[in-house]
């Protein structure tokens, strides 16, 4: 099974977010694997170990993020290539479109992609993606397993209906499990798909010390914009930042002095008269 | 884009038959959008006697045509059904702009939409700034709340925006003479690739969505097991809230992680957020620090989350909740001042 998987730089989670010119100050910043992307790749390689295949992750960013991708090959995968942003801008349309057009020419089986990324939150990019190669998706997977098909079911889409036609017959069909707000929910869908993940999905692996050494070896692909089979219009950035701010101060207010008895009833008041909640 | 061409289309979510207070808040932001001389539209998928109700309450706030949208395949929230509905009103109403929640359904079709329709998307929306020259300016958190960015869309391609519940101002009422219509939308679902297997509903989600909650009572490592966090439910009950939790109180199995408030987990912003035993890391803080009011109940008087509190009470989370919650039983009985 030859799967891609998605994956983003990101600052690490314990960073504090300072604002310098204009811009996110990044010296001194430790990087990580977007946590959610991490989910991705563990279940990558997981997937691979029981059902064979090739696990490639694809990135797009700048040149930093190759550490990324070497701690992705770390881990295990088996190849990285990395989309390098300029000439995109940080605008979702764009980005969609050069990782919907890389991840087409490797012709995936499986797509796997964070539930969003920790730094911009908007969860946009890899269901563009999926839109854009007309692949069906899977949000939010706590749980995935791969069945080979041993006929084509009659639920399975025509694979000729998919921009990843290239692709075999669905010779693979996913039954997810997915968190959604009404509960947990359990669905079928052929492949090719893409499926994003959640925490919960699996708990990642550290990189091994032999795995760090093979990694050096295998290939990180530096793909440039024009590389890529992308119109003028993909390259045309939809929206654009005009400032960054800091969230508005928030001072310590106070603590409530008293016996258990006192404290509760003092803040019961507070919230009703100060605070006029109740 | 000048404004006498904007024509919004949102998506009205409804949750059990009912439409939800995001849909709303969404058509307000349309609204002001558009400015004078534009049209909003609404869109709302799965139909049955409730979709009466919501059409009606749509067109009475403001929205010029409510299309409905009804098929078998859209009877329950299916991805790939409700992207194809929405492509049908896209396609009828060919909007400058298409507006959503930034809820489980709208993060999951927006990025279709906006793919499809090769437009932008701006997520997560928590304001909307319009002047009278029709520029918009919209502005999200980044990092989950640690920054804001402001941003914009620019000109040539549709918008797509997806408004985070609670932070933009309802559509007001408009006069009977400007209600709108109710139109149902010819639509036949196409052939479904995905099919649900199985649903496994949750005993007390109740209907409201941890992001849309306006009361929050959220455990941490401090609960010490599941069964600790019935007094914090039993708070939630009495104030008319929903439990949320750290990180820490997931890791440890006392709760499920759909429950997670935090950097990666969910964000919020309801107006009382209750900290109990939940000692303030920052990915925590990240997730909740926009919260109008918020209380830390904490044994350990350095614990960072008093750090952002109004309101802190050092004490021990299993003695002051219970307290609490018989405290506010007795004034919620009795009338405000
Ligand atoms: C990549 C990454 C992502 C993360 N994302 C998130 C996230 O999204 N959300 C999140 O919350 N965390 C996140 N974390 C974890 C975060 O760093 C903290 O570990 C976590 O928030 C701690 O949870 P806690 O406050 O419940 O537990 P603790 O830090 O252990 O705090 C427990 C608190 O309970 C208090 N306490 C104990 N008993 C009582 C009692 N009887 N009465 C009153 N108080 C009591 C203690 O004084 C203490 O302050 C993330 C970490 C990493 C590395």
């Amino acid at each position: 099974m030859n799967m891609v998987v998605l994956v983003k730089q990101t600052f690490d989670t314990e960073e504090k977010i300072e604002l310098a010119h204009g811009a996110i100050n990044e010296d001194h910043v430790k990087f990580i694997i977007n946590p959610y992307d991490e989910y991705a790749l563990e279940e990558a390689l997981r997937l691979r170990e029981k059902h064979g295949g090739r696990v490639t992750v694809a990135a797009c960013g700048p040149s930093r993020a190759a550490e990324t991708l070497r701690t992705a090959l770390a881990m295990g995968a088996d190849e990285a290539v990395l989309i390098e942003e300029s000439g995109l801008g940080e605008d979702g349309h764009t980005i969609a479109a050069a990782l919907a057009a890389a991840v087409k020419e490797l012709a995936p089986d499986l797509v796997l992609a964070g539930l969003f990324a920790i730094d911009r939150g908007a969860g946009s990019i890899a269901l563009q993606v999926a839109e854009r190669l007309r692949l069906p998706h899977a949000a939010a997977a706590l749980k995935i397993e791969i069945h080979r098909n041993v006929e084509t079911p009659a639920a399975a889409a025509s694979p000729a209906d998919t921009e990843l036609a290239q692709s075999p017959s669905p010779d693979f069909t996913a039954v997810v499990q997915r968190d959604t707000e009404w509960g947990l929910e359990t669905v079928q869908l052929p492949l090719p798909a893409l499926i994003t993940a959640q925490q919960g999905l699996n708990e990642p692996r550290y990189p091994s010390l032999p795995g760090i050494m093979k990694a050096k070896r295998k290939a990180l692909h530096h793909l440039t914009i024009a590389e890529l089979d992308l119109t003028p219009d993909d390259l045309n950035p939809r929206t654009e930042r005009l400032a960054l701010l800091s969230p508005p101060p928030r001072a310590a207010g106070r603590k409530l002095a008293g016996t258990p008895e006192e404290q509760a009833d003092a803040l019961a008041g507070l919230l009703r008269s100060e605070a006029k909640l109740f | 884009m000048s404004n006498c061409s904007r024509t919004a289309l949102v998506f009205a979510e409804c949750a059990d038959g009912k439409l939800r207070r995001v849909a709303l808040e969404a058509l307000g932001a349309a609204r002001q959008l558009v400015q004078d001389g534009g049209a909003v539209h609404a869109v709302l998928v799965g139909g049955g006697t409730a979709a009466s109700e919501a059409a009606a309450e749509l067109a009475a706030r403001g929205a010029g045509v409510v299309h409905v949208i009804d098929d078998p395949a859209l009877a329950q929230f299916a991805p790939e059904a409700y992207a194809a509905a929405i492509g049908a009103a896209v396609a009828a109403v060919r909007p400058s702009m298409i507006l959503l929640g930034h809820t489980a359904a709208g993060r999951e079709l927006a990025p279709r939409v906006a793919a499809a329709v090769r437009g932008g998307h701006i997520a997560d929306v928590t304001a909307v700034e319009t002047t009278d020259g029709g520029d918009a300016v919209f502005t999200r958190p980044l990092y989950a709340g640690k920054a804001f960015e402001r941003r914009r869309f620019l000109p040539g391609a549709p918008w797509v925006i997806t408004v985070r519940p609670n932070n933009l101002p309802l559509a007001d009422g408009v006069p009977p003479d400007r209600q709108g219509v109710i139109a149902a939308l010819p639509f036949t679902a196409p052939p479904l690739s995905t099919t649900v297997l199985a649903i496994a509903r949750k005993a007390d989600a109740g209907g409201v969505d941890l992001a849309e909650a306006d009361i929050i009572v959220a455990g941490g490592r401090g609960v010490r097991s599941a069964a600790g966090f019935a007094p914090l439910q039993a708070l939630a009950q009495t104030l008319g809230g929903v439990l949320g939790a750290s990180r820490g109180a997931c890791d440890a199995g006392y709760c499920d992680y759909s429950l997670q408030i935090g950097q990666t987990g969910k964000t919020v912003t309801p107006k009382l957020y209750i900290a109990c035993g939940i000692s303030g890391a920052i990915q925590h803080l990240a997730g909740m620090s926009q919260s109008r009011v918020i209380v830390a109940i904490n044994k350990d008087p350095e614990a960072p989350i008093f750090s952002i509190a109004d309101y802190g009470i050092v004490g021990d989370l299993f003695e002051i909740v219970p307290l609490l919650t018989k405290r506010f039983q007795l004034l919620l009985s009795q009338p405000g001042d």
